[in-house]
């Protein structure tokens, strides 16, 4: 496929806030579910292995009018769950037969409560992953609310998940993993040929198509990006940080490469890259699941660091892995993880050299031109520093 | 019969209230002594705390919450979270947190005058609250103190399950107790703990007791404003210790002679004389003119008879005692029970309940910017119960600390339009029956 033609579809996904693909995709075979899921991270092994499709629902964007939704919010909340809300209202997700909240921020939290007041008859579930990290203590009651939802999901299927379906599904979502982890080393080597907007399209379909249907998407893009050279740009590389959960307008991303920037890492769609490495696959695959969970997956402000020592390492790694030049903090306005956790990580990058800069946005932020300046003079700033 | 009320700067104090400002006092003064005199400093938060455990290792308790609440009262947090905001802190993220930092930075001078220790453990107690988890990275980036993080799950489902309750009970077995071990040196003792706690349910009858002897008319409290006087001790540092069991016992005394004459609350202005509205009111107050925001009800007769956040450090009035024959899985419950830790659902049946025990007239939302864990669906809530109880519903919007966030005349304006609605749709009621 070429490469115009997979970024267009995955555009046509991300355009369609009436998610009918989840309707086709139902329709196709009676019987059918589907679980939608909010940010950072739900375990969507479970709901594949249940026979159903994981759907990442990431609020409205900046296309969706909200007319009801303003009415649940208070104007000092974030924009995410009033669009969720939105969504709901205005009949859209009717085609979900269950949502998960993960245990991402209050916001979030409080949202399944409401949830459960206004659509009730679904599933519901609120996912509380451990803060503790002991396998013995934190590892034993995940497993648990694992096994819970596994029970939940196997109910609403009427037949049970079993331990050989958990493992093709932990199989499929290694390798999607695997080659997403390879998009973003190509990312990185050739920014230019890698658009980050492009990247950010390309994980939003992994929000709704199966997950085999997405890995070979990927990788026909990489054919694609492969035999399409691109221009190389004299552009600063930057690290984005911050848009774990309310999602950027793809605006925002564009500006900031017209801007002169090369994005070499961010924080987009966490829930695809989660788990660090591939989860084995022989063995107790809740326990699997679990050990990666605990021992090796990514940090985030939602994820406490029980070290002192280990604040804001990841985000030096990534800027050193990735030869990146600075870092752009992009947070939601009103959103309390980003927010919170910008200045322990501003004072690990001040201790290290290194530059970033800062902002807020909404999903539905329209004017890009202070953004695309700030971006611009940062990225001038770069370039300079590192003539000196 | 006289009920034992002093007027102290022209406004009205009972015994109890001195009582309690003696206690704080006296914390204040061993915060500032603490390590003078090799004693170790925990801090931690308010909801879910720990207080009868950290008491068996002699370490003095600082409640962050608590130092920005006073210093409200004292308006000095304006001061501070402007200068945690000069220090890149975002004007989005709550305000106890910068005010704290802000503080931090200025000195560490707590709202006592005193200076205020380094910690030598954070006790991230995190129930209800995602802020808390940050809160204590940001203060553990100051200081590089340790830090035990107790994480306990949201009842979504509105109950505990045996996992959740397992699971807190294996972080205080395996990873709290140890570090509070370390920290302090001395070795934990079981019967110690349940000496605080059997002192603590002691306590917490009689609190139980003041909260629903609203259910009089008139009331003899109010269970907002006077409410956070009345929890102050048990939420608090002082929960487990025999001055606190005093401190309620006399409070009932208290509450009992006012009964017995039929009065109504002691307010800053003096003993509200005619009860006209009864309302039950969601989320915590504003700090920063806490004075003149309990004025506004007392100028208009409206008196809480029961509130949210007099049960942020706990249900007890839905049965919960803390329970020395099981002094680990009843700490456990504890933290899992805090109000904020209660899905959506369960805060409108708690609050509809409320509304129908103590016979109120109007529900109202004071909503806290600051505060995503209260505030987070807040307007449904509203609804709910307005839908639920048929009685009218009312919304301010304040902040707990940021004086910028009280707008005096906003608010006095929409109570005083919301209780004379009560009052007229009561005074209609009452022709027609
Ligand atoms: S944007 Fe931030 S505050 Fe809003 S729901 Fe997401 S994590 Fe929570
Ligand atoms: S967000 Fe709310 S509960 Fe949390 S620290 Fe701030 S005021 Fe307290």
């Amino acid at each position: 496929m070429a490469l115009d033609n997979i970024i267009e579809r995955c555009q046509d996904l991300y355009d369609d806030l009436r998610f009918s693909y989840v309707k086709e995709w139902k329709a196709a075979q009676p019987g059918r579910h589907a679980i939608g899921y909010m940010p950072v991270y739900v375990p969507r092994e479970l709901i594949h292995a249940a026979g159903m499709l994981p759907v990442g629902i990431l609020g409205g964007g900046d296309q969706l009018d909200v007319i009801h939704g303003d009415a649940y919010y208070q104007s000092y909340i974030c924009r995410i769950p009033r669009s969720t809300i939105e969504l709901a209202l205005t009949g859209r997700l009717d085609d979900l037969d269950g949502m998960l909240f993960p245990s991402t921020c209050d916001v979030i939290r409080n949202l399944s409560g409401m949830w459960q007041l206004k659509f009730g008859d679904k599933l519901i579930r609120y996912f509380d992953v451990p803060q503790d990290f002991d396998p013995a203590v934190g590892g034993k009651y995940y497993v648990y609310e694992l096994q819970s939802l596994r029970d939940e999901l196997a109910q609403l299927a009427g037949r049970p998940i079993t331990d050989d379906d958990l493992r093709q599904s932990i199989a499929l979502y290694n390798e999607n993993r695997a080659v997403i982890s390879e998009l973003y080393a190509y990312r990185s080597r050739e920014p230019w040929q890698v658009l980050t907007h492009e990247l950010y399209l390309l994980l939003r379909a992994g929000m709704i198509l199966p997950v085999d249907e997405h890995t070979q998407l990927l990788r026909d893009y990489m054919v694609a990006a492969r035999n399409t050279k691109r221009p190389v740009r004299d552009n600063c590389r930057v690290v984005m940080n911050g848009l774990f959960c309310e999602q950027p307008p793809l605006g925002l991303l564009k500006s900031i490469e017209l801007a002169g920037c090369y994005v070499v890492d961010d924080d987009f769609l966490l829930v695809a890259r989660w788990l660090l490495d591939d989860v084995p696959l022989a063995g107790d695959p809740l326990q699997n699941l679990c050990d990666a969970f605990l021992t090796r997956s990514l940090e985030t402000s939602c994820k406490f660091v029980p070290q002192q020592k280990d604040k804001g390492a990841y985000l030096l790694a990534s800027v050193r892995d990735n030869h990146a030049e600075g870092v752009i903090f992009a947070a939601p306005s009103f959103c309390d993880p980003a927010l919170l956790d910008r200045p322990m990580l501003q004072r690990v990058l001040t201790e290290n050299n290194i530059p970033y800069t800062a902002f807020k946005y909404s999903e539905n932020s329209g004017q890009m031109q202070p953004i695309r300046e700030q971006a611009g003079t940062f990225a001038d700033s770069i370039k300079l520093w590192s003539a000196a | 019969m006289t009920t034992d009320i002093t007027a102290q700067g022209g406004v009205q104090k009972e015994k109890s209230m001195l009582l309690q400002k003696a206690m704080i006092s006296a914390n204040y003064d061993a915060l500032a002594r603490a390590h003078d005199e090799g004693k170790k400093v925990s801090s931690t938060f308010v909801p879910g705390n720990l207080n009868e455990l950290l008491m068996c290792f002699d370490m003095v308790r600082n409640l962050p919450e608590i130092n920005a609440l006073q210093s409200a009262m004292r308006k000095q947090t304006g001061a501070y979270i402007m200068e945690a905001e000069r220090a890149g802190h975002s004007e989005d993220v709550c305000t106890y947190v910068k005010s704290d930092l802000g503080m931090m930075a200025k000195g560490s001078i707590g709202p006592s005058g005193q200076p205020l220790p380094v910690p030598d453990l954070l006790l991230l107690s995190y129930t209800g609250c995602f802020t808390f988890m940050k809160w204590f990275e940001l203060v553990r980036d100051q200081y590089n103190c340790e830090t035990a993080m107790l994480h306990v799950p949201y009842q979504a489902d509105g109950k505990i399950t045996d996992n959740m309750r397992q699971y807190v009970v294996m972080q205080l077995r395996e990873h709290i107790i140890p570090s509070l071990e370390r920290v302090s040196g001395i070795k934990f003792d079981i019967d110690r703990l349940r000496e605080h706690l059997a002192e603590s349910a002691r306590a917490e009858d009689d609190l139980v007791w003041v909260l629903e002897s609203a259910k009089h008319k008139p009331s003899p409290i109010d269970a907002y404003f006077g409410g956070v006087y009345y929890c102050g001790p048990i939420f608090t540092a002082f929960r487990g210790a025999p001055e606190t069991t005093e401190y309620y016992r006399e409070v009932r005394r208290e509450v009992e002679q006012r009964i017995e004459l039929g009065l109504g609350p002691v307010t800053p202005e003096g003993v509200l004389d005619e009860e006209r509205v009864r309302v039950v009111v969601e989320g915590p107050p504003n700090w920063t003119h806490f004075r003149d925001f309990w004025k506004m009800f007392y100028d208009e007769g409206a008196v809480v008879v029961a509130s949210s956040y007099t049960k942020v450090g706990g249900l007890y009035d839905y049965g919960f005692r803390h329970d020395p024959d099981n002094p680990l899985e009843t700490l456990a419950d504890y933290c899992l029970g805090c109000y904020t830790n209660h899905s959506l659902p369960a805060r409108v049946n708690m609050l509809c309940d409320y509304m129908d025990k103590y016979s109120a007239d109007g529900f109202l939302v004071n909503s806290i910017k600051s505060c995503n864990s209260f505030s987070a669906g807040q307007l449904l809530l509203l609804r709910e119960v307005e839908q639920r109880t048929g009685k009218p519903a009312g919304f301010i919007e304040t902040d707990l600390v940021d004086p910028r966030y009280f707008s005096s005349a906003n608010v006095k304006n929409r109570l005083e339009s919301y209780f004379q609605m009560i009052a007229q749709k009561k005074t209609r009621h009452g022709v027609a029956a």
